[in-house]
């Protein structure tokens, strides 16, 4: 379970109220039903983000070109399930088991521990233990999906994978317990409620290394270094995978109240869906002006990023702004974004998708974000948390990016990218019909 | 015999079409291509960077008439493409050896 110290004010709240005010009208719930509609959020939530998968899968399908759609589709359903056992074989123990401060335990296959509640024993904001497994296991998919995004159209399938495996089965996992295992992040105040930094800036920092180590795609710069832009093949597709990332969204923000067992946990719920959306709001339309005043024409794929640049920037403490922060601080996540994808491009850092500009960029400012609304929160704290996941995740992954390089090589040949991985790595075509691809 | 090719205005399709048949034309072909002209191409931005649309979409139609058909096809073409704007493209007439309609093997004049 995420610690308690960080996020989980609602339920200290509650149990405060059981404490003092036992016969009060509003009198928390007993333990059980508590147990029940705390399993309740974490299973109907987790369902939400899992459904992020689906969001990632086709806002990358739009936004890559025809000839590369079914393999960047594979790539999406795969990375989900590799995401899924590693969770179980390593990763949830590893991030949650005895945290001793910098990691977990290496307790291979995660098991179900119920004993208690099914002897009718309740501990305070209980829950059942696969509700929870459940939801943390969805988290470590968002941010193997963010990866996929930067370096489509380029890398080969399997050492992909295996660079998904080692990020969801041991680089998320340890940086994860340092926070919400209880480890030394959290001890010293690091807050992070639903993962700003703690996901979709892992998911950013790996997408960066992967794309800077990957090179950009043949043709995205000219000869003499200009940007030669390479449209997506079908933005209903990405605009449909924004909206879903979107609904999965309230799952991902609203479940991570961990609990539902008292008014004040739902008071809590619903605050974080409303901000949740308002972040988004902002973020839609502040990237909207912006593309319109800098470019003079409003440009979708920013629209859409920026969506997800506001509900990235809202992750990390979308429970104490009021409706006005939330639709400011997502803002300033989709202003961001448009100044962001430019500027990694002029850095030769081919980002298919703008994953590095909307989880990294707008996790850093998410994170900083929380001081504005959480008077707990220090700036210096916030700095430590990104600047050491930072540094931890580029090391990682770097080195398990290099180590791919050189042995099993991960960049497609030239000839497979110039045909589309489709027909090289998958054999077949996302649209067979509709004429040869580009 | 002629065979009349002319590139136009992708909406000018069906005006062009319904022109043609009022004067008695019955069959052409018409094919998407992209090319450009005076109109050159023009620039979009991308996620922020500018990009040049080289190619312009267009009509191809090509129809076989009776060589003294071809001035009055010519102009009916001429004035239902037209919006004045540049872009409109332009007709080209060839002179038409060999005509063979292939269910029946009429040829030439008999096979239009």
């Amino acid at each position: 379970m995420r610690d308690l110290r960080v996020n989980k004010k609602a339920v200290a709240a509650s149990a405060a109220i059981m404490a003092f005010l036992p016969g009060a009208a509003n009198a928390a719930v007993d333990g059980e039903t508590a147990f029940i509609f705390n399993s309740f959020s974490f299973l109907l939530n987790g369902a939400l983000v899992m459904w992020m998968a689906a969001g990632f899968a086709m806002l990358e399908a739009g936004l890559v070109r025809k000839k590369n759609t079914a393999t960047i589709c594979l790539k999406n359903i795969a990375l989900y399930s590799v995401a899924a056992l590693t969770f179980y074989l390593v990763g949830y123990n590893l991030m949650y088991m005895d945290v001793t401060g910098f990691i977990g335990s290496f307790s291979p296959f995660w098991t179900a521990d119920d004993a208690d509640a099914l002897k009718g024993v309740f501990a305070d904001g209980g829950y059942s233990a696969s509700s929870d497994w459940f939801f943390q296991m969805v988290f470590v998919a968002t941010a193997a999906s963010i990866v996929s995004g930067a370096v489509a159209e380029r890398i080969k399938l399997w050492p992909f994978l295996a660079f998904v495996l080692i990020l969801t089965a041991v680089i998320y996992p340890i940086q994860g317990s340092w926070v919400w295992g209880g480890g030394w992040l959290a001890e010293m105040g690091f807050s992070d409620y639903a993962g700003s930094t703690l996901v979709h800036s892992v998911g950013g920092w790996a997408a960066l290394t992967g794309a800077v180590i990957l090179g950009p795609r043949k043709g995205k710069y000219s000869k003499d270094g200009r940007v030669q832009p390479i449209p997506g093949a079908n933005l209903p597709l990405a605009t449909l995978g924004t909206f879903i990332l979107w609904l999965g969204w309230f799952g991902f923000n609203g479940g991570s109240v961990l609990a539902l067992g008292s008014a004040e946990a739902v008071i809590e719920m619903a605050n974080v869906f409303a901000n949740t959306n308002m972040a988004a709001v902002g973020g839609v339309l502040a990237a909207m002006a912006t593309t319109q005043i800098l470019y003079k024409k409003v440009d979708l794929t920013m629209a859409l990023n920026g969506a997800i640049a506001g509900l990235v920037s809202i992750t990390a403490e979308p429970a104490d702004p009021s409706i006005g922060m939330a639709i400011i601080i997502g803002a300033v996540g989709g202003i961001l974004v448009v100044f962001a994808v430019p500027f990694f491009d002029k850095l030769k850092i081919d980002d298919v998708v703008g994953a590095i500009s909307a989880h990294l960029v707008a996790g850093i400012w998410g994170t900083l974000a929380v001081v504005l609304t959480d008077a707990d929160a220090t700036l210096a704290v916030q700095v430590t948390g990104i600047v050491s996941i930072g540094a931890f995740v580029i090391v990682t992954s770097t080195a398990v990016w290099l180590a791919l390089k050189y042995t099993v090589g991960i960049r497609a040949s030239e000839e497979d990218e110039v045909n589309g991985l489709d027909k090289a790595e998958l054999g077949l075509e996302a649209y067979p019909e509709f004429g040869p691809s580009s | 015999m002629k065979l009349v090719m002319a590139i136009i205005k992708p909406f000018k399709l069906d005006d062009v079409r319904d022109a043609l048949t009022a004067i008695g034309i019955d069959g052409l072909t018409a094919t998407e291509v992209k090319g450009f002209g005076r109109q050159k191409g023009h620039t979009e931005i991308y996620r922020g960077a500018e990009y040049a649309i080289s190619f312009l979409p267009k009509i191809k139609i090509e129809l076989a008439v009776k060589s003294d058909m071809a001035e009055q096809v010519v102009e009916t073409i001429m004035t239902t493409a037209k919006t004045g704007q540049i872009g409109d493209g332009k007709i080209f007439v060839y002179d038409l050896n060999n005509v063979v309609r292939i269910r029946t093997g009429e040829t030439d004049a008999d096979a239009l």
